[in-house]
């Protein structure tokens, strides 16, 4: 049984799969870049782990993170993943701020 | 004639500067009024004074310290460090030293000294479990498996001591609590209790060591067992106190520390509400709630029960928020600066350290005026931790 938010997850998910332009890659500034490594760390290090490794939620490693979507991920950090701690960190950063946290992280840069 | 403290010191550095032979350890003194500030970042603690607003020392080299806790030997005078890269370290709070370390596991989250004072246990999230410690050498004792279902491992949360040199601790995967008595401290004895409620996330156990609660991030309420009658089962409480209503974000976990009684009633942080739920000890009933600022995260009482302090998940982290226990209204809204992770009082409570992250600084509070007598710097600060807890059960 899905219940509304899962719904409404699945068609972000799908919308982000399908439709991945709607976000544009803009340039980050320097101090905003440094601002959202900040967070990384010390936000969401706080179930990821400081260094990433891992917590209550999962290691954002290059490695642990290998072959999952970008758009996926995007989506995940934007919307939270419903029945899971995960939540929707769009108060806290643009869609291209996400993308591009999403690209420091798959290239394994982000801290 | 050497101290005890310099035969340590001897054989442990045989290379150590004359300098550090010449401080430290050479002035006897009791550790009462000494605590450590976790410099998560950095990996390394504070050995502080509470009597003069002060740090004595900081020690490196303890790994990864986000989400580090500490629990005290019984004699106060060793910490037991964990921290989130399966690191347990035993700091010497007189010599201001590493005494032991040990990579117990690849992920830890927590631990507690026994009631006897002989074992450490540590609660894993890889591989989920427990595993016991000698207090006195860190050597392995025993361990306990976390495995629930089809061999499937659960992260282990809110482990805590109880009297009769048990462990008590909760399974976030499987949503199960389980005791284990540790008479034979080689072979744990295990009761468990299934069904508990879905992810439970912390736990904590009443000061007398009779009940023992488990905060539930995945349905509103709070999983409780009668540690003097387990026979009874885990009990729900406060169930539904969210009202069926949309839940909030909740931007970091709340924590269930030491359990925040005042007068009657207990306090603690609702998920995904700004609220803090008050709980009838006797009854188990909900008595009252407190709208607060943001996403509750520590909930504490001072040492005297008057005053109830709460600060937030983020965005909500520069803000400290005080409760009169007499009528249950804020008394006090204070904004101590970036992210205030965590709060601890003074033996008796009449100062408050709170741990300032973004701004690299630990702030004391006189409790009765608010006024800010202390600030001391530290690096990306976090849990701030006192002696007096060596003599608490459950801490």
């Amino acid at each position: 049984m899905m219940n509304a938010m899962q719904i409404r997850f699945g068609i972000i998910l799908w919308l982000t799969l399908f439709f991945p332009s709607a976000a544009v890659r803009a340039d980050i500034p320097v101090a905003r870049q440094s601002a959202l490594r900040y967070l990384l760390a010390q936000d969401c290090g706080s179930c990821h782990g400081l260094t990433l490794q891992g917590g209550l939620g999962p290691a954002l490693t290059r490695e642990a993170l290998a072959g999952k979507p970008a758009e996926l991920l995007r989506a995940v950090i934007l919307h939270g993943r419903p029945g899971t701690p995960m939540a929707p960190w769009q108060p806290f950063m643009s869609e291209a701020e996400a993308e591009w946290l999403v690209q420091q992280l798959l290239e394994g840069k982000a801290l | 004639m050497i101290t005890e403290c310099q035969q340590h010191r001897l054989a442990a550095t045989l290379a150590a500067c004359a300098l550090l032979f010449m401080t430290g350890c050479a002035t006897p003194r009791g550790t009462g009024d000494l605590g450590l500030v976790i410099e998560r970042a950095a990996g390394r603690v504070q050995v502080v004074n509470t009597s003069q607003p002060r740090t004595l020392a900081t020690i490196a080299g303890l790994g990864d310290l986000s989400h580090a806790s500490v629990v005290y030997s019984r004699d106060a005078r060793y910490a037991y460090v964990f921290g989130r890269d399966g690191g347990l370290t035993k700091v010497d709070l007189l010599c201001r030293r590493i005494v032991k370390r040990v990579l117990q596991s690849g992920n830890a989250i927590g631990g507690a000294i026994s009631q006897d004072g002989k074992l450490i246990a540590v609660s894993n999230y890889t591989p989920g479990g427990v595993k016991v410690f000698d207090a006195m050498t860190l050597e392995a004792v025993s361990e306990i498996p976390a495995v629930y279902g089809d061999g499937l491992r659960s992260k282990v949360v809110g482990l805590v001591d109880a009297p009769g040199n048990r462990f008590v601790f909760s399974l976030y995967d499987a949503g199960e609590i389980w005791i284990a008595g540790l008479h034979d401290p080689k072979k744990p004895v295990v009761q468990k209790f299934t069904h508990i409620g879905k992810q439970p996330y912390d736990g904590t156990v009443t000061p007398d060591g009779r009940y023992y609660i488990a905060g539930l991030f995945g349905e509103d309420g709070l999983a409780l067992l009668d540690l003097w009658q387990p026979e009874q089962g885990v009990k729900r409480v406060l169930q539904g106190y969210g009202r069926g209503e949309q839940a909030l974000p909740v931007y970091k976990m709340p924590h269930m520390d030491y359990w925040a009684l005042a007068g009657d009633s207990a306090y603690v942080p609702a998920v995904g509400r700004h609220e803090v739920l008050m709980i009838d000890q006797r009854t188990w009933k909900e008595t009252g709630r407190v709208a607060v600022a943001g996403q509750p995260v520590f909930v504490v009482a001072r040492p005297d029960g008057r005053q109830i302090w709460v600060n937030f998940a983020p965005p909500h982290n520069d803000t400290v928020q005080v409760i009169d226990s007499l009528n249950g209204k804020i008394v006090k809204t204070l904004t101590p600066g970036k992210a205030v992770l965590h709060m601890e009082f003074t033996p008796r409570g009449e100062n408050v350290w709170l741990s300032v992250r973004d701004d690299d600084r630990v702030k004391v509070y006189d409790t009765e005026t608010f006024a800010e007598i202390a600030v001391l710097p530290a690096d990306k600060p976090s849990g701030i931790l006192f002696t007096p807890r060596a003599h608490r059960i459950g801490q």
